[in-house]
């Protein structure tokens, strides 16, 4: 059962990434990654953190990706432009990654002292103890500070996110505002 | 009894008077200027004087209770108590040396310089140089000084160089001129040449002797009387170049005609009196070591010689004033070099006092002249001055006659002893004793000839300005005549005795003849006579003469008039080369660090230029470096980490602890 | 029957991770338009906290579970300030096309 979930859903995100790199327009390729993170969700549920798999749908699916959505029909982006291509882009870059691939699925592959995942098998053996309540414990003894300055963090961006993005002054569309100039 | 000589005081001053017209003499009146100069070399004149005194009185009564008078034992050195040099075994000092021959040297140095600042007062009046040049001219009496009382080498060689310095200041002191600053580049750069040697001879002297004192020098000669030869022969010659570069003779006196250059003062006191003497100083300071090496005495005879006879048939046609005068300056110092190289030091430095005196004169006077001339100094436009210039008439005629070697004037006293110790030495020698004879022929022929040219006949060309010669130029060609005439009745006999401790021979000198002295001195007298009988046939009763044999010779004429052609055969053997050396070869390692340079600043620039691409702005290449420095850094880890590398990195006890840590709280929250 | 039995090892949830974040690097080269330059740093992202949740899973650690909540956060605040910096450089350049923005200076 659980080899099969894996398969299935391990493939929707490499369909999903894929797509995203194929496709031309932004929009199809936000939609694909919203395809990615719902599966990693359910990925994250198969190795028993369902916090983190309701978390991930929430704020990523939810919000982050309706985020990019957003300012993809707000830019009224279109359709991908052939532009003057980076020759160092490709000589360069694609070795990299294949290096870089390479590396990672070597060290992956060769790691000694890696085991398997049992389905329903949660961090901790103990009854009553869920993957919540774990998560918590520590988050809110040990880990109380970074919690909270992460939660500052935020409040941050909001704040550099509107003063970013902010029109001075009057209520010109951007499109006059580039005609203006 | 040993009282101070302060010997100090001799240099002090007149490096006093440098600092003070040097830095403050274009703000200062002239008369404060003039009062400086002149009052420096006066005092150092005062202090050698009472030294000189003091050392009289010493040799003349040696009872045993003269304490109430201050006397003077010579040698009298003074030394500073820090040493210049104490490096290993090598220490040298600065040590100041008052002996005879010292003292005979600095009275000639002091004196004579007093007399021509005196008179430079008066010729440099309407010049703009005024505190410059009387700067330099103290500046030239403190080195000159420095290098009469230096008691080693090496502080010798320190006044050498700065007499070599003041004379190319003071050549080039109308700088403007381009031939002017040529001609003090020629100077230095020739004094130079010799100086090059003196260094030579000097490193000889600390390797063979490890001091470079002249008192320790002399000890270390006395402990091995029988030592001569090869090292000091040597070492001899060395010096005898420095000596040839300073003392302007063959091959390297080209200098001293083009010296003239200067101010009519300068070559007065420097390339008549003082400077250029240096170099027979020098052979006379350290005769003990020439002593040594009969090879390097004949080879300063011959030299001498050579460059007397030279040098004089030279002085023959040249129609410039003062190159006549600058010719026969080389050509007396030739006789001096001969009398060294005849073991004869005492003549030599007597001849040196006597021509101070004459030459210094000669060359003042024919300031005078040429003051007169409102410039002029060519003879073919001078005459019939004697009766314009009545007391440089008679001064100068006092000096021709004393050059010329009449008795009873000056010059007859001192070189009638080099030419006797020349016909006594050998076989070898009497040669140059004809030599020195028919120099003599000519010294008294150019001297008489320019005689005639100037003073007498009638007048070629218009003088210029008649206004009178100031009392200022006046008074030390006075005195200068008077010494030119008096100054040989010391007589040679007590001159030498007086320098026997510094200067005596250390070779057993032939055994004289009076009879043959008589006759030697008769033959002179008739030889300097004749040269005066051609000179009035010549140039007073058949004026035409002279212009008839020039053109009876041509090419004997023009050989004599162009000097031998000898500046440019330098020119065509040294100096060409030399520049097509420095502009091939040298070039070619100029052109070599060019390209050097080129090639770093093209590398420098080139990478420039590459690494410009990488700042490129476009976010795709920077992501692929990115990715590309990634991956590099992590093969690197993965390459060279640990053994275990291939097995999980993270995967160590203090995890394993935490793990446990975790289980147990978890286990101990459970209940267990 | 066994087949299916058979439980995942975790290295095949770090070769899709590793899988997922060179696609990721692979689309931040290629693509030219910016913000789908940005969403392959999301995918980057996502397949690094894949990988975290494993390990945590691996070492019965759930500290690693706390990292990957922390990386959502952050990278929930970087959206947005990233999202708005796209659209001031929009405002400012009037095209999305990473080749053209290639001056700091707007």
């Amino acid at each position: 059962m659980h080899l099969i979930l894996f398969f299935l859903f391990a493939g929707f995100c490499l369909a999903g990434a894929i797509n995203l790199l194929l496709q031309t327009h932004p929009i199809n390729s936000a939609l694909s990654l919203i395809v990615v993170m719902t599966s990693l969700a359910v990925l994250y549920l198969l190795l028993g953190a369902e916090f983190l798999a309701i978390a991930q749908i929430i704020v990523y699916s939810g919000a982050v990706m309706v985020l990019f959505t957003f300012v993809v029909m707000l830019l009224n982006a279109g359709r991908e432009e052939r532009t003057l291509g980076s020759r160092a882009a490709t000589r360069i870059g694609f070795p990299a990654v294949v290096a870089l691939f390479a590396v990672l699925a070597t060290i992956f592959l060769h790691a000694q002292g890696l085991g398997a995942a049992h389905l329903g098998e949660g961090l901790s053996s103990a009854p009553g103890q869920s993957n919540l309540t774990l998560l918590s414990q520590i988050l809110f003894h040990e880990l109380l500070l970074p919690f909270e300055v992460t939660s500052v963090l935020i409040l941050i961006a909001i704040l550099g996110a509107v003063a970013i993005a902010h029109v001075e002054g009057s209520k010109m569309s951007s499109s006059e505002r580039v005609a203006e100039k | 009894m040993n009282e101070s000589a302060h010997l100090w005081l001799i240099p002090l001053f007149p490096f006093l008077g440098f600092l003070l017209n040097g830095i403050l003499g274009s703000r200062l009146p002239r008369r404060l200027v003039s009062a400086i100069g002149v009052l420096a070399p006066l005092v150092s004149f005062v202090v050698v004087l009472s030294d000189f005194g003091a050392t009289i009185i010493t040799a003349a009564s040696s009872c045993p209770n003269c304490g109430s008078v201050a006397a003077l034992a010579l040698p009298a050195s003074e030394t500073l108590s820090y040493p210049w040099l104490a490096i290993g075994a090598l220490r040298v000092d600065f040590t100041f040396v008052l002996d005879q021959l010292s003292a005979v040297m600095l009275l000639v140095v002091t004196g004579v310089g007093f007399l021509i600042h005196v008179y430079s007062v008066g010729y440099m009046k309407d010049e703009s140089g005024y505190a410059r040049y009387f700067s330099f001219l103290n500046l030239f009496l403190f080195f000159m000084s420095v290098l009469v009382l230096a008691g080693n080498f090496l502080l010798m060689f320190v006044g050498w160089e700065g007499v070599g310095l003041a004379s190319y200041l003071l050549i080039g002191f109308y700088f403007q001129r381009t031939s002017a600053a040529d001609a003090g580049k020629k100077a230095f750069i020739v004094n130079r040449i010799g100086d090059f040697g003196f260094l030579i001879g000097i490193f000889l002297v600390l390797t063979t002797f490890s001091t470079l004192s002249f008192s320790q020098i002399s000890v270390w000669l006395a402990l091995s009387p029988d030592w001569h030869g090869t090292v000091l022969t040597v070492i001899c010659l060395c010096l005898l170049v420095g000596a040839a570069g300073k003392s302007a003779q063959l091959p390297l006196y080209i200098w001293l005609p083009d010296a003239m250059e200067g101010p009519t003062p300068v070559s007065a006191l420097i390339h008549a009196a003082t400077m250029v003497t240096a170099g027979v100083y020098m052979i006379a300071r350290t005769h003990l070591l020439f002593d040594r090496s009969p090879v390097a005495l004949w080879t300063v005879a011959i030299v001498g010689a050579a460059t007397a006879l030279f040098a004089a048939t030279i002085g023959l046609v040249q129609n410039d004033i003062k190159r006549v005068l600058a010719y026969s300056t080389i050509s007396q110092l030739g006789y001096m070099f001969l009398a060294c190289g005849v073991a004869a030091y005492s003549a030599a430095i007597f001849h040196l006092v006597m021509h101070a005196f004459f030459k210094a004169l000669l060359f003042l006077a024919a300031g005078s002249v040429i003051h007169a001339m409102g410039g002029e100094q060519d003879l073919r436009k001078m005459g019939g001055l004697r009766t314009k210039m009545p007391v440089t008439f008679w001064t100068m005629t006092a000096a021709v006659v004393a050059i010329a070697g009449f008795p009873p004037f000056a010059g007859f006293f001192s070189k009638d002893p080099i030419l006797y110790a020349a016909f006594l030495q050998g076989t070898g020698s009497k040669v140059l004793w004809l030599v020195g004879l028919v120099t003599a022929l000519l010294t008294s022929l150019y001297m008489f000839r320019l005689w005639y040219l100037t003073f007498m006949g009638e007048p070629r060309s218009e003088a210029k300005h008649h206004h009178s010669t100031p009392l200022s130029m006046l008074v030390p060609l006075v005195i200068l005549g008077i010494l030119s005439v008096c100054g040989g009745w010391i007589g040679i006999e007590r001159f030498s005795a007086y320098l026997a401790p510094v200067a005596a021979a250390h070779r057993p000198m032939p055994a004289g003849n009076p009879f043959l002295e008589f006759i030697l001195t008769i033959v002179a007298v008739l030889v300097a006579l004749e040269g005066w009988l051609i000179a009035d046939k010549y140039y007073r009763r058949k004026p035409e003469r002279p212009a008839q044999v020039a053109a009876a010779l041509p090419n004997g004429y023009k050989l004599l008039l162009n000097k031998y052609y000898v500046d440019e055969i330098y020119g065509a053997i040294i100096v060409k080369p030399l520049l097509a050396f420095s502009k091939y070869v040298l070039g070619g390692v100029d052109l070599l660090l060019a390209g050097i340079a080129w090639l770093l600043a093209g590398i420098a620039s080139m990478t420039g230029m590459i690494l410009q691409r990488w700042q490129s702005g476009n976010l795709r290449s920077y992501a692929a470096w990115l990715a590309a420095g990634a991956a590099a850094v992590l093969l690197f880890l993965l390459l060279t980490g640990s053994p275990h590398a291939w097995s999980l990195p993270f995967f160590h006890s203090e995890t394993i602890f935490k793990v446990s840590h975790i289980t147990v709280i978890q286990n101990g929250q459970a209940g267990h | 029957m066994s087949f299916l039995q058979h439980d995942v090892p975790i290295s095949w949830y770090l070769l899709l991770s590793a899988i997922l974040f060179s696609l990721g690097v692979v689309g931040f080269l290629i693509k030219r338009n910016l913000i789908t330059v940005f969403m392959s740093i999301e995918l980057m992202l996502n397949a690094v906290n894949l990988s975290f949740v494993a390990f945590a899973y691996q070492w019965h650690e759930v500290r690693g579970q706390i990292f990957v909540f922390f990386v959502m956060m952050v990278a929930a605040a970087e959206a947005a300030v990233g999202l708005a910096i796209i659209i001031a450089v929009f405002r400012a350049r009037s095209t999305l096309a990473v080749d053209r923005i290639d001056l700091m200076k707007l």
